[in-house]
């Protein structure tokens, strides 16, 4: 069964075409892979799916629900969440209240009930600080609860951002470039993490990456962009070997030999 | 000369807070619109102002017909002061809607360019409206709170001489400090605050968090507003007679308050209000034996700013602001 189905999926920016008529399948539960070289429509590609920039033409449907035209805040709602190339915490806030952002829609609390602090809402924020506690420790920084999450070294705000995404409790947990800048303990590290997030959590993971071991080692699926138009797509050892592939990162030169 | 500025400090204190309590609260409208929009929301000041003419039309009115005198004088306040902040709220709720949004993605001066315009729509309309109404564009509103009391600071030291003060002195720093309480906890406890916070860093994150960005905004105008109109209300009891002016002057220097306290930080604010109320009020009853009758009291607004301007050039980021790098 197919959760994210994107199809035809365009966007222009002035004569630039950053995405270009993309068709998309991505199986529930699967890991899967978007990849391609600097400039190829990757993190177009997100923002699209997450509502940031609207489409000029196509369709993107979480389940059988579309998304288009839909606010980020909606679409965050109906079940996705996403973390970024460039991390983007809420810096001058504490590690934990930046996971409680995270779990800002499940909380019923309405303005006139926060207002007259209603024994429900207080009960409420607690709940929602133990759940915020319950996901640092699953990220494994629950020691670093009250520091700014812009005090944490890099990894660990890398891991920060995935338990935020997480506590929004998405079906589809979009990673932009999660092993960019770690050294290769730190990504076999993250390789694990993602494995046992997908066993953990029901969710199904679409990953950006630069770095093939990881990519080939933990893609089901594996979708190739190129300047915006998707120029291959399949199983790792499928991808290893096509030569279209091949062609977009080393030039052509790479595959006719001279 | 020393002593003498010991005389008169505890008078000076007094008068200090409670003039500083007002520019702080208006001063939390400036910097929690900045924080969020990183707007300095000109019209501010005239939401005040329009306050104190919707808080004494009230007062006028229900002293017509006879309610002010039949009900407890602090139960018409509270009632008044609610129904104020009210309507201010929404006003700033409108504002936001119809003069700001629309212009969300241009350069941020053209929306400085529309609050400016905002502000002068709001001061001619009020003086048109009390023009219309009463003849006269400045209102007096009816007399409250006006028993007089003393502190024996003599009594302590005789360095020291009595200070004296209203009931609507008191009455003003007490609502301004549970205002600042309140808001204080809503800001940094609640759902709601935290996610004003998160919109403050970084918007489109806080979107992708599930967070409506828009509710958010318009939260935070109508917060800011209904403490400004409830503010307003405040000023006229203490001071007797407004008009629609008196948005301008305050309201810049409750905003030079938000800078002095760091822009973007609520606390900051708070304590940049009441140090420039403190200054002011120390330059006015000062001046003239500080420079030896050469500058009386009228330029205690010089004294406060060049104090001010002391402070930015050694802490551009003011007192409690953080120095801030540009997001790129």
């Amino acid at each position: 069964m197919s959760i994210l189905t994107v199809s035809n999926l365009t966007k222009q920016f002035g004569g630039l075409v950053a995405v270009n008529s993309v068709d998309i399948t991505v199986e529930k539960g699967s890991i899967t892979a978007v990849i391609g070289p600097n400039g190829a429509g990757k993190t177009t590609f997100f923002n699209l799916i997450t509502g940031v920039y609207q489409p000029d033409n196509g369709n993107v449907q979480l389940g059988s629900t579309s998304l288009i035209g839909k606010k980020p805040h909606d679409i965050a709602r109906q079940g996705i969440a996403r973390t970024f190339q460039n991390i983007r915490l809420f810096s001058n806030v504490t590690v934990l209240e930046n996971v409680m952002t995270g779990l800002h829609k499940q909380l019923k609390a309405g303005l006139v009930g926060t207002l007259f602090q209603t024994k429900t809402v207080r009960e409420e924020e607690k709940r929602a600080q133990e759940e915020a506690y319950h996901w640092l420790e699953y990220v494994g920084l629950a020691k670093h609860l009250n520091e700014d999450a812009k005090n944490l070294s890099y990894g660990a705000q890398r891991r920060l951002e995935i338990a935020r995404a997480l506590a929004t409790k998405p079906k589809l947990l979009l990673l932009d470039e999660p092993a960019a800048g770690m050294n290769p303990r730190e990504t076999r590290e993250l390789t694990e993490f993602i494995h046992r997030m997908r066993e953990d959590l029901d969710v199904t993971i679409v990953l950006i990456e630069h770095d093939m071991k990881l990519v080939m080692e933990i893609s089901e699926q594996i979708f190739v962009l190129d300047h915006g138009v998707k120029i291959a797509e399949g199983k790792p050892a499928e991808i290893r070997n096509n030569v279209k592939v091949i062609e977009a990162y080393l030039g052509k030169s790479a595959v006719t030999p001279a | 000369m020393l002593a003498e500025i010991l005389q008169s400090l505890p008078q000076v204190l007094i008068d200090g807070i409670a003039l500083g309590a007002i520019y702080a609260v208006i001063a939390l409208g400036y910097t929690m619109v900045y924080g969020i929009l990183e707007l300095i929301n000109f019209a501010h000041g005239e939401i005040f102002m329009t306050g104190a003419f919707i808080g004494v039309a009230m007062l006028i009115l229900m002293t017509g017909m006879g309610w002010l005198a039949a009900m407890p004088a602090v139960l018409a306040l509270i009632l008044v002061l609610v129904i104020t902040s009210i309507l201010t709220g929404f006003m700033g709720v409108g504002i936001e809607r119809m003069a700001y949004r629309p212009l969300r993605n241009s350069p941020k001066l053209i929306t400085l360019i529309s609050a400016i315009g905002v502000s002068f729509l709001l001061q001619d309309l009020v003086r048109f409206i009390t023009e219309y109404k009463r003849g006269n564009y400045i209102l007096t509103g009816p007399s409250m709170f006006n028993e007089q009391f003393a502190i024996k600071f003599s009594s302590i030291s005789s360095s020291f001489s009595d200070a004296f003060f209203k009931t609507s002195t008191l009455i003003l720093i007490i609502s301004v400090v549970i205002m600042m309480v309140a808001l204080d906890f809503f800001v940094n406890k609640t759902k709601w605050g935290m996610a004003m916070r998160a919109v403050a860093q970084d918007r489109e994150t806080a979107s992708l968090m599930s967070i409506n960005v828009n509710k958010v905004i318009s939260l935070t105008f109508f917060i800011g507003s209904a403490l400004g109109g409830a503010t307003g209300v405040l000023f006229a009891v203490q001071y007797g007679t407004i008009d629609p002016y008196i948005g301008f002057i305050l309201g810049l220097k409750a905003f030079t308050a938000a800078v002095l306290g760091g822009i973007g930080n609520i606390r900051g604010a708070m304590a940049g209000g009441i140090m420039l109320g403190l200054l002011e009020m120390f330059a006015a009853a000062n001046l003239q034996l500080l420079t030896g009758g050469f500058f009386g009291a009228e330029y205690k607004d010089v004294f406060a700013f060049a104090i001010l301007i002391i402070v930015l050039i050694f802490k551009p980021e003011g007192l409690f602001g953080k120095a801030v790098t540009e997001k790129v």
